[in-house]
């Protein structure tokens, strides 16, 4: 049973994004949507939590939602993955249930 | 596939209500079914229609009521936060004795067993919210 995690807070504003990180099992996949693409910044205090877990976790951020706040989809970290729309109803899909991290 | 959407965020305050529409309209393109989207907490605020946005900026209740009409998507809001924040429809404002209701095209005031259906009856619920 896979789980997709979303994450729409920014890691730099609350814990849901660390929260997720030590609940998610492997095989689940993350996505970061609205102020939680801030998560997928290479760089950060954040980076390395996020990247030690983007082997054994899928780490994805929503493209729209990158763009709309300026950031290049070549500052995400390696292993994390921009996706569309699109994007997001295929994970919704491909994994048995979603998990909003609110 | 079936895909139910709940919505617990008002609309203008941070993202959720224009995340979960780009979705929903993403999730009918790709041949997916919504058969509901739930509005709960502030959420029920999108089914105003006095709200009256500037007219070249995105009017977030007429676009969930557009879905509405286009897909026949069932537009369900919580009644006991609807009550709260002043949401009525027609059987609601004259039950409390009120002088108006102001709920939009394509929504209708249920229960929030109407949420718990949703979540049996679809493959997957997906929750936007703050």
């Amino acid at each position: 049973m896979a789980t997709l995690h979303t994450v729409n807070k920014s890691p730099f504003a609350n814990q849901s994004l660390l929260s997720c990180l030590n609940h998610v099992k492997d095989g689940d996949s993350v996505l970061m949507i609205e102020d939680g693409v801030y998560g997928g910044l290479a760089g950060s205090g954040l980076s390395d939590a996020v990247a030690a877990k983007a082997g054994s976790v899928q780490v994805f951020v929503l493209q729209e939602d990158l763009e709309a706040r300026g950031i290049d989809a070549g500052r995400l970290i390696d292993g994390v993955t921009a996706v569309g729309y699109d994007g997001f109803v295929n994970l919704v899909a491909e994994t048995d249930r979603t998990q909003a991290w609110l | 596939m079936k895909i139910g959407v709940l919505i617990s965020e008002g609309p203008y305050t941070h993202q959720a209500a224009d995340t979960a529409f780009k979705f929903v309209t993403a999730a009918i393109a790709a041949g997916h079914e919504v058969p509901r989207v739930f509005f709960y907490h502030d959420g029920v605020n999108v089914a105003t229609r006095l709200s009256v946005p500037p007219q070249d900026e995105r009017n977030i209740q007429q676009n969930w009521s557009g879905l509405a009409k286009e897909h026949g998507t069932d537009l369900v809001v919580c009644i006991a936060a609807a009550q709260r924040r002043g949401l009525l429809d027609e059987n609601e404002a004259n039950r409390q004795g009120k002088d108006a209701n102001n709920i939009a095209d394509g929504f209708r005031i249920s229960g929030l067993g109407q949420l718990i259906e949703m979540g049996i009856q679809c493959d997957r619920l997906v929750t936007f919210g703050d």
